[in-house]
């Protein structure tokens, strides 16, 4: 354990200097990484965690971007004060949406978010709200320049930003399930009968854990709409949503690290696809995804762990589960 | 997963990439100078999978032409055309992501056709900003032919508005005192399309006596034609994508509603739209086009049309021989190569755009006394466009060439 803080800083380290030594190209999809990555980290304190499968992550996802665009086209917002209101956004709606879903579990939840998934493209092209969304055309933003005059370029600085929020989202992630809260959110997926006996609201819970995980994907979209700059209706279809799960099983569900590794998976492997058949390309990422299933069926992360601790590994998550179903609040 | 092997992972991760990488730009660093390399090299996004993915084909048939002239004539100028074509999925910021490694990593000259309006849109702005080229841009939409704003930017479709405004002018001038009934698809193409209507009857506005919409999501539009029909209308503009033509078409003919049809340019597939609303209910259905259609019989014997059958069978076998999108495409590669030839041995991006934008070419598969046209000032290469009647078997020409002026 000793050498923890120096892998750690070594890490910190080399993701610093990495806009320096590569392309803004390679910048540009490092920074989507990031992205992707703190939408699965919401995506997966939902599913991993909370065991309800959301096929609507893509629309949460889609109303941050939305938030941030018309907050900065049209009310000429600062852009470092939409990130907040995108999260707060989503939040708030995810709760809602939370709660009357919550007579919804399992399956039936997935079906609930799955209409929110497809429905938000058509809302955004609805001629009502059109002045605001740009509707089909959708909305072009100007990329944000570093502040305080450092000597970044936009790329540079907007991966700098995304990298800071994606930090502290690991962090916040990390001590809320290794927290009560975790804990209780984890015993309402193991056993929800026996988590309200030992006197959670099961029902608040599940609610306050929608929300938490609309607001990372809020604030991805957000930081998304900003790196992109363009949001369009066909940019958050359902395929962007299934694609979000998709991330999280293969990076790993109920994992934190997961989030980095299914978004470098959804970030790199359709391009992969691309340049093995340009007539089948989802036949290849559907042959790269059984492949993953079957190499690596918990994740990624499940799989590095194996790795790197073969003996500790099993005992340990076992001995992780039984604390986390067992000592309650 | 504990922390300490998150962080080294990561930071072998990050390292990997960055070696990995590094190599990659050493690779394209080699490549800066393209513009003076031995090989023209241009990239395009293209919907290889997703929702518009039967575009794909578009992509597919380009880089077969090139390939032809590669084969054929060495090339343009001695330089052999590279096209890398890669997939956006019909997603905006999938685009934005390819077009930054086509531009960035790949070092290409130009963007040639991307296809689709939200992806043309999300790329417009990074390209004009590098200053690359973004060509012949396949979709409608009339803010890709903007060079004030946009210098780096040509669309090629004939622009909604455009269409609409010269069907507005063949109604005031063969039918005065119509009454006309709209239907379009509430989105930005069909009220793109109004507005043309709309601006070419100027003081006849009131001539459109009726307006439907429907919803891309709509099952059917058979409500719509029967509110159309109730109006009294004896003109119906058709402003409709193919399904939903087909819908109308069929529905105004089994409702015994017998109007002047006119029909978008975009569904006057004989293959895809008069064939399942049925061909004797299409007869009499009017629309606009500017280049020939493979299954009209009148072009069976056309040596253009002989051509592009040949090129299909031997540089492209697997693509369809009736869908017109094949001679659409292979009517842009043509222009293309027209602009490249033009430049000569200048192959600069200033210089593709100059000549972009000084085109008087007349590809051989375009309607006769249609020519593609463009100015500084002008970035739309379609602006003539000839009305044809159907006739229960092939589109008939009549009248003659129309263009905006």
């Amino acid at each position: 354990m000793a050498n923890k803080p120096v892998a750690s800083s070594l890490g910190l380290l080399a993701l610093g200097a990495l806009p320096f030594v590569l392309s803004d190209y390679r910048v540009f999809q490092l920074t989507m990484v990031m992205i992707s990555s703190i939408a699965l980290l919401g995506l997966n304190l939902l599913t991993g965690y909370g065991g309800q499968i959301s096929l609507g992550h893509g629309a949460f996802y889609g109303i941050g971007a939305y938030t941030t665009a018309i907050l900065v086209h049209e009310l000429q917002v600062p852009y470092g004060l939409t990130i907040p209101c995108a999260g707060i956004a989503c939040a708030l709606l995810g709760f809602l949406f939370g709660w009357p879903a919550l007579r919804l579990e399992g399956i039936y939840l997935a079906l609930a978010t799955f209409a929110l998934g497809v429905v938000l493209p058509q809302i955004l092209k609805y001629r009502g709200i059109e002045g605001w969304t740009g509707g089909v055309q959708g909305i072009t933003l100007t990329k944000p320049e570093a502040p305080f005059g450092l000597p970044l370029s936009a790329d540079h600085w907007l991966y700098y930003l995304c990298l800071a929020i994606a930090l502290l989202s690991f962090v916040v992630a990390r001590n809320l399930v290794r927290g009560p809260t975790g804990r209780a959110i984890v015993a309402i997926r193991d056993h929800r009968i026996a988590a309200s006996s030992a006197g959670i609201d099961t029902a608040m819970y599940t609610s306050i854990t929608f929300g938490i995980s609309a607001m990372y994907a809020g604030i991805a979209g957000s930081l998304g709409a900003l790196t992109v700059q363009f949001v369009g209706p066909d940019s958050f279809s359902i395929y962007f949503s299934i694609g979000l799960l998709v991330g999280i099983v293969v990076g790993g569900v109920a994992t934190i690290s997961g989030a980095i590794y299914g978004a470098l998976f959804i970030q790199f492997v359709p391009n992969i696809a691309d340049d093995v058949s340009k007539a089948a390309p989802w036949a290849i990422y559907g042959i790269v995804l059984i492949a993953c299933a079957h190499v690596m069926p918990s994740g990624v992360a499940g799989w590095l762990e194996r790795l790197s601790a073969p003996r500790k590994v099993l005992e340990s998550t076992r001995a992780e589960r039984m604390t986390l179903t067992q000592e309650e609040p | 997963m504990n922390e300490r092997s998150l962080a080294v992972w990561t930071f072998a991760a990050a390292s990997l990439l960055a070696l990995g990488c590094k190599k990659g730009e050493a690779g394209a660093e080699k490549k800066a100078s393209a513009l003076s390399e031995p090989e023209i090299k241009i990239g395009q996004t293209m919907p290889y999978s997703g929702p518009a993915s039967v575009y794909g084909t578009i992509g597919k048939l380009e880089a077969a032409y090139f390939k032809k002239i590669n084969t054929t004539k060495g090339g343009v100028g001695g330089r052999k055309i590279n096209l890398i074509s890669v997939d956006d999925g019909y997603s905006p910021p999938k685009a934005v992501e390819q077009a930054r490694k086509l531009v960035e990593q790949d070092q290409v000259l130009l963007l040639f056709q991307p296809l689709g309006t939200p992806s043309n849109v999300a790329i417009q702005d990074y390209l004009n900003t590098k200053k690359v080229p973004q060509l012949f841009a396949a979709t409608g939409a009339t803010r890709l032919g903007d060079p004030e704003h946009h210098p780096w930017t040509m669309g090629f479709n004939p622009s909604y508005q455009l269409e609409g405004s010269m069907v507005a002018k063949q109604i005031t001038t063969k039918q005065p005192g119509a009454k006309i009934a709209v239907l379009y698809q509430n989105d930005d193409y069909g009220k793109d399309y109004l507005k043309g209507l709309k601006t070419g009857l100027a003081d006849n506005a009131k001539m459109i006596v009726a307006e439907a919409t429907y919803e891309v999501s709509d099952p059917t539009v058979d409500s719509q034609i029967a509110t159309l029909k109730a109006s009294g209308a004896d003109t119906f503009v058709n402003i409709a994508t193919p399904k939903f033509a087909a819908q109308a078409i069929r529905k105004a003919y089994d409702i015994g509603w017998k109007p002047t049809q006119y029909l978008n340019n975009i569904s006057a597939s004989v293959g895809t739209v008069l064939t399942p609303a049925g061909l004797d209910k299409s007869v009499g259905l009017v629309t606009v086009a500017y280049y020939k259609d493979p299954v009209d019989k009148q072009w069976d014997d056309d040596p253009a049309m002989k051509e592009w059958r040949t090129f299909m069978k031997e540089y492209y076998p697997e693509g369809s021989l009736t869908d017109n999108i094949n001679v659409y495409a292979y009517i842009v590669a043509q222009t293309m190569v027209q602009v490249l030839t033009q430049c000569g041995p200048d192959l600069s991006r200033e210089n593709i755009m100059k000549q972009a934008a000084n085109l008087d070419f007349a590809p051989d598969l375009l309607l006769p006394g249609i020519k593609l046209k463009t100015s500084p000032t002008d970035f739309f290469p379609v602006e003539q466009l000839r009305f044809v009647r159907f006739d229960g078997k092939d589109w008939v020409l009549f009248g003659d060439v129309l263009s905006v002026n």
